[in-house]
This record gives structure tokens, C-alpha cells and sequence, in this order.
């Protein structure tokens, strides 16, 4: 019976409710429509036009009351054709995902002790984590090429002490690469990661010791399940950009360290063939497409299961 | 089963019984220290095996604290806990052969309910055959075969708490421990699982100690009961034992209600002891454990009271000795219809208040009592407790 005045109220209710979300809703929509999908068709018009001398040609032309199309896929066939693209994504993304298995390896025990520590020092330890983001990235890049340089400090502190009898090449070599892309993107896994650890009810794991399982399996069966949209957040975190990621192969890279955003780089600027770089970086955004769709897929599962 | 005969009716310490049989749970003399503070301050307690043993207390008396103590959570500062004559003390949680049913359930939300009752099993590396019998008879046994692939956020309050009792019971653990079992569920439900409870618990047969602060909950469920407050126990009992011999104030006042008469003893003989009081003098049926001239206090437990417009007659008394004793007078402040009965708030003409509950055994009753009424309230000497604590 009380439901019937309710009912009328709740139409009312649905109607300016259904505003109110369409507009926050429709505020990063237009944001992303703006910023992200009209760049990337750009884009994807330049790579699918043909080069004219210093100058691409417009993909529609307009003559005699003809809208004329020019549709050059030149650039995605020699693209699939040319082996050293092919070897360039992979060994990006080969990076990139040694690269997020590293942060993760030393990011999950960092964040796990983050959330377990008193509540009163937790804000200092994160403030530590984020302390790096107040230099210049250029900056503390530039400082590890000082560190491992042939004459860096590493080596020189080594061989003062005898360790070591001649210089260890570390320097534009893919340690050095893949050491500056940790050093940069591990606090992007560590938020994360803590975020879903420090939510956590610790009495989850009082019951799986309680039913007989050891700190270790405890961690492994209960921990590490439920902290998997911690990690999926985290690895996506790390992955993405490191797939993409210029600076850092430009710094401290070297000739064996391929990466798509290098021969982007070069496309543009040094050869002048904005369709062909327009098609490498179409490709590349395919390319990350999936593992985001990996992610949203997984997350998705995690709030079903109520935790996200 | 000894107890009966073996224990006397006022009894206020434990049951001869230990001498009978070696008990189950010894715990002894253990302290928990937090901080220099004892949550836990030298509890001992026998529990026999098959019993059901409520620790009951309000919320910081250390019962949940000597819960974990049993569970291996915390680590005592001092004392034993002997468990069928082992020294558990020194064992992990994972190593004790007891499993606990958490306060709301502690369910792992990413395992089936299946996999939450196998967990258990699977860690102590039983064959899959036998795993997969043990839980299909747990399963039974709490009604829940047909939510076996359910996760346990798809499940009702009162199937996640089955689920934690089937998860708690697969291991047929020696010791069951019920963290505030039905503190989760609303009122409704709470009575009936409470019984339902309890029979499972009987048909598995597991010796029991639970934790509450829900005293309905302990009486209906405890054989015994222990009160707790401030780290100590201060009266094991069966629930009659605790309800209708309180051995202290504390005790008294925490379960049910009760009025509180400060006096001195005046007459102190073995089969009976005058008390004398500001409200009235009170006439007690029984000898106790007091000196002449004692401070001490008298409970009334409200039902036990009767309230009417005029006074007693001699011919209503239990004896002529109770004449002029036991009776107080005083005018209505307010009642409570309840339904099955009605609770009374008498003002004494020496200013204190006195409740006093009636059964409405009747429909009608010829002298309906009011708000400002002028009334007397009387009980019978031998329905009195005289607390000395």
C-alpha cells in the first residue's frame, strides 16, 4: 500500500537521476571523444594517405562535385611485410613485459608490507614511494646514465675497491634499459597493488590458518586470488606505457634494444613519413587494446564477485 | 550428568564433576597482557567434553580475547591450555585440532561455497574421494547441497552463516569455537538458528565454547555459562545456576534485570538472616555466608515481585516471621504493556525506584493498575539473593 506514492516519486526520481548520470557521464565521453578518438581518426585518415613529395595527400579530395577517395594501405601491407616492424613490436612489447613482471616481483612484497605496517606509518612509506615524482623524469633518467656509465659511479666504485678490474658495459644495453623503465614505472604498480592489499579483511586469512593452512599457503590461496585486480590494475599500469615508451630507450637503450617508440620517432621526424609513422602508431594502439580488454574483462569478474 | 545429584541447588562454586572425569579443556591461570594491560587476568576454566560453553560478557571483558587464546591467534603471557591432556599452548593456529566460526563468517568470496568447506580438507592433504564425501555430508547436514557453486556473496545471512559452521565442522575439529555465531543475523532469524544451532551441534557431538554478549543467546544455547567482565570470570554456571544465583552484583545486574537493596545484616541465623535496608526490612529464608553487621545487598529479580493496591495478607506470606518485612510502598511512575506482561517502574517513598514485572495471565483484571496509583510491592523471603560482592 505505502509503495504507491513511493512509485510516482521514484519515476520523478528516475528522471532527473537518469539527467544528473547522463551528464556525469557525458562530461569524460565528450573529454575522451575530443581528446582521444577524434586525434587517433586523424591519425588513422594520415595513415591511410600517400606521400606527395615533402607532403602527405588529403585521403578525400573535392573536384568537379565528386568527393574523390583515396584509400593507400600501402603503408599497413609493407608494415606486415616488413620484417623488422614486426621484430620491433615484439620486442617492445617483449620489454615491456619483462619490464611489468620485474615491478610486479618487486612491487607485491613492497605494497604487501605497505598495508601491513602500522596505520600511523603508512603515510610516510607511500610518501617515499611518490618521493620520486617531485624531481624531473628527464632528471633522475639522466642520473642513472651518470651511475652506470663506463666511467659512472658504479663502475668506479667497483674498481676502487678491486671488484672488479675493468669496466662493466651496463650502459645502453638492455639492462640498463629495462633498469630505467622499473626505476620509473614501479610506483605505478605499487599503488595499486596497496590500494587492494590494505582493503584486505585480515580475518580471511585467520580462517585459512585456522583451517590448517600454513602463512604461505594462506598468502598463495587467499592473498595473492583476491589481490588479482590489484595486480591486473598494476601490470596494465606498467605495460602500456612501457610499450610505448621513447625517453627511456632513447637515454639508456642501445642498438639492441628495439622499441616501436624509437622508429615512431623516426618516421616523423627523421624520415618525414607522417603516414607511415601514423600507421605504426595505429598498429601500436591495436596493440594495446587487448591486454586492456584482458584487464576490463577481469575486473569486471572481480566486482561480480564483490571486491574490485 | 553427575552434576545433579552431586551439586548442591545454591552451589556457587564449580561442579564436583571435575573430580568425576578428567575434563576436556583445562585452561589455567592464563594472563593475556596487551600493553601492559591484561585483556585476559588469570582465567581458569574446565570444560567437560560434549559441553556447550558460553563465555559471556559486554564487549571489552576479554571473552573474544580468550577465544583467540584457544585458536592460537594471540599467545598467552602466562598459563596452559591443555586440550584432551595436551599442552596446545606452543601450537600455530594451523596445527591446533580446533576450528573456529568466525564473527560474520569470514567466508572467502572468491571460493565456492564447495571450495569453502573443502578448504580445510584439502590442506591437510585428505584423498579427493574422501574430501569430496566430507563435504557432501557437511552440505547436508547444514541444507545447503543445492548452493554448493553458489559464491558466498549470492547466499542469504543465514545460508553464509551455515556455510561457516559446515566450513568450521568439516575438519571434525575437537573443539568448536562460535565467535558471537548469530551477531550477524537479524532478531528474527536469531531464534530460530539458535535451536537449529544446537542441534547440529548435538548430532555432531563437538565440545563447544562460544562467545557472546547476547545473554538470551547464551541461556538458550550454553550448557554452561561463564560471566565475564574485566579479563576475569566471575560465575560459571548452568544458566539457572547464573540467573537465580548470582554470586555478585555484577552477575546479577548483567543478566536480566534486577533491584539492588543496600543493608546491613541485623539477624544472622542458619536458617535465616533479617536485613535491614532504607526502603524495609528484609527477611531472607535462608542462612548465608555474611557476619552481623555486614554491608551488604539483597536482589529482587522483577518478576519475582508483587505489585497491588492494597497490602499483603498475613495469609499470603510464605511465614508469619515475613510479617512487616518484604514489603515496600511507593506510587506508579510509569508502566510498559508488553503483552504477555507489564513492567512496572514504582517510586518508593524514600526516592529510589523499583521494577517490578507482572504476567498478564489474565485478559481482564478487576483492579487494573495506572500511572500514579498508590500501591504496595511485596516478594517472598526465599526468592531473595543477599550478594555479599
Amino acid at each position: 500500500m505505502t509503495s504507491t506514492p513511493f512509485k510516482s516519486h521514484s519515476l520523478f526520481d528516475r528522471l532527473t537521476v537518469s539527467w544528473g548520470r547522463r551528464a556525469v557521464i557525458g562530461v569524460p565521453m565528450v573529454f575522451l571523444l575530443l581528446v582521444f578518438l577524434l586525434p587517433f581518426l586523424v591519425v588513422f585518415k594520415i595513415s591511410l594517405s600517400e606521400m606527395d613529395g615533402v607532403a602527405f595527400k588529403d585521403v578525400a579530395t573535392w573536384s568537379n562535385g565528386w568527393v574523390h577517395f583515396q584509400l593507400h594501405v600501402d603503408n599497413y601491407l609493407s608494415l606486415a611485410q616488413d620484417a623488422l616492424y614486426f621484430e620491433t613490436y615484439l620486442s617492445s612489447v617483449k620489454f615491456a613485459a619483462l619490464t611489468t613482471a620485474i615491478c610486479l616481483l618487486l612491487a607485491y612484497p613492497f605494497a604487501y608490507f605497505l598495508a601491513r605496517s602500522p596505520a600511523d606509518r603508512r603515510p610516510a612509506l607511500l610518501m617515499l614511494v611518490m618521493l620520486p615524482f617531485w624531481t624531473s623524469f628527464l632528471l633522475r633518467v639522466y642520473a642513472w646514465k651518470m651511475l652506470l656509465a663506463d666511467a659512472g659511479v658504479f663502475n668506479n666504485l667497483a674498481m676502487a675497491y678491486g671488484l672488479i678490474s675493468e669496466p662493466v658495459k651496463m650502459m645502453n644495453t638492455p639492462f640498463s634499459m629495462v633498469l630505467g623503465m622499473v626505476y620509473t614505472y614501479l610506483p605505478f604498480m605499487i599503488l595499486p597493488l596497496y590500494a587492494n592489499l590494505v582493503k584486505m579483511d585480515l580475518r580471511l586469512l585467520e580462517a585459512a590458518l585456522d583451517l590448517g593452512a600454513t602463512p604461505w599457503q594462506a598468502f598463495w590461496r587467499i592473498t595473492v586470488p583476491l589481490s588479482r585486480s590489484g595486480i591486473a590494475a598494476g601490470s596494465v599500469l606498467v605495460f602500456i606505457p612501457c610499450v610505448g615508451e621513447f625517453v627511456i630507450p632513447e637515454l639508456l637503450g642501445g642498438p639492441q634494444t628495439l622499441m616501436i617508440g624509437r622508429v615512431l620517432w623516426d618516421e616523423f621526424f627523421s624520415n618525414n613519413d607522417w603516414p607511415m609513422a601514423a600507421t605504426v602508431a595505429v598498429v601500436m594502439v591495436l596493440l594495446i587494446i587487448v591486454p586492456v580488454a584482458l584487464f576490463s574483462k577481469s575486473r569486471a569478474e572481480g566486482r561480480a564477485e564483490g571486491r574490485v | 550428568m553427575q552434576e545433579g545429584i552431586l551439586v548442591a541447588p545454591h552451589s556457587e562454586s564449580q561442579p564436583a564433576a571435575t573430580a568425576v572425569a578428567a575434563p576436556f579443556l583445562r585452561i589455567q591461570h592464563i594472563v593475556k597482557k596487551f600493553d601492559d594491560v591484561a585483556a585476559v587476568n588469570d582465567v581458569t576454566l574446565d570444560i567437560q567434553q560434549g559441553e556447550i560453553f558460553a563465555l559471556l560478557g559486554s564487549s571489552g571483558c576479554g571473552k573474544s580475547t580468550l577465544l583467540r587464546l584457544l585458536a592460537g591467534f594471540e599467545v598467552p603471557t602466562s598459563g596452559n591450555i591443555l586440550l584432551a591432556g595436551q599442552d596446545i599452548g606452543g601450537l600455530a593456529p594451523y596445527e591446533r585440532p580446533i576450528n573456529m566460526m568466525f564473527q560474520s563468517y569470514a567466508l572467502f568470496p572468491h571460493l565456492t561455497v564447495w571450495d569453502n568447506i573443502a578448504f580445510g580438507l584439502r590442506r591437510d592433504g585428505l584423498p579427493k574421494p574422501q574430501i569430496e564425501e566430507r563435504v557432501s555430508q557437511m552440505l547436508d547436514l547444514v541444507q545447503l547441497t543445492a548452493y554448493a557453486k553458489r559464491k558466498p556473496h549470492q547466499l542469504s545471512g543465514g545460508q553464509q552463516q551455515r556455510v561457516a559452521l559446515a566450513r568450521s565442522l568439516a575438519k571434525r575439529p575437537k573443539l568448536l569455537l562460535l565467535d558471537e555465531p548469530l551477531g550477524a543475523l537479524d532478531a528474527n532469524m536469531r531464534q530460530r538458528t539458535q535451536l537449529e544451532l544446537v542441534d547440529i551441534i548435538h548430532q555432531v557431538g563437538v565440545t563447544c565454547v562460544m562467545v557472546t554478549h547476547d545473554q538470551e543467546e547464551a541461556m538458550t544455547m550454553a550448557t554452561r555459562i561463564g560471566v565475564m567482565s574485566e579479563g576475569k570470570i566471575l560465575q560459571i554456571g548452568a544458566p539457572a545456576e547464573i540467573y537465580e544465583t548470582p554470586n555478585c552484583r555484577f552477575v546479577a545486574d548483567f543478566i536480566g534485570s534486577v533491584n539492588l537493596f543496600q543493608g546491613v545484616v541485623e539477624v544472622d541465623a542458619p536458617d535465616h538472616v533479617v536485613i535491614s535496608s532504607p526502603q524495609c526490612r528484609h527477611y531472607v529464608s535462608h542462612g548465608i555466608t555474611g557476619t552481623l553487621g555486614m554491608g551488604v545487598h539483597v536482589a529482587v529479580r522483577p518478576e519475582k515481585m508483587v505489585i497491588q493496591h492494597t497490602p499483603p495478607l498475613e495469609s499470603e506470606r510464605e511465614s508469619p516471621a515475613e510479617v512487616g518485612c518484604n514489603v515496600v510502598q511507593g506510587v506508579i511512575e510509569n508502566l510498559a504493556y508488553l503483552g504477555s506482561l507489564t513492567t512496572y517502574h514504582v517510586r518508593l517513598d524514600g526516592g529510589s525506584v523499583v521494577k517490578v514485572t507482572h504476567t498478564n495471565a489474565a485478559r481482564h483484571t478487576l483492579t487494573p493498575l495506572s500511572a500514579g496509583d498508590r500501591v504496595f510491592v511485596w516478594w517472598c523471603g526465599s526468592d531473595v539473593v543477599v550478594l555479599t560482592r
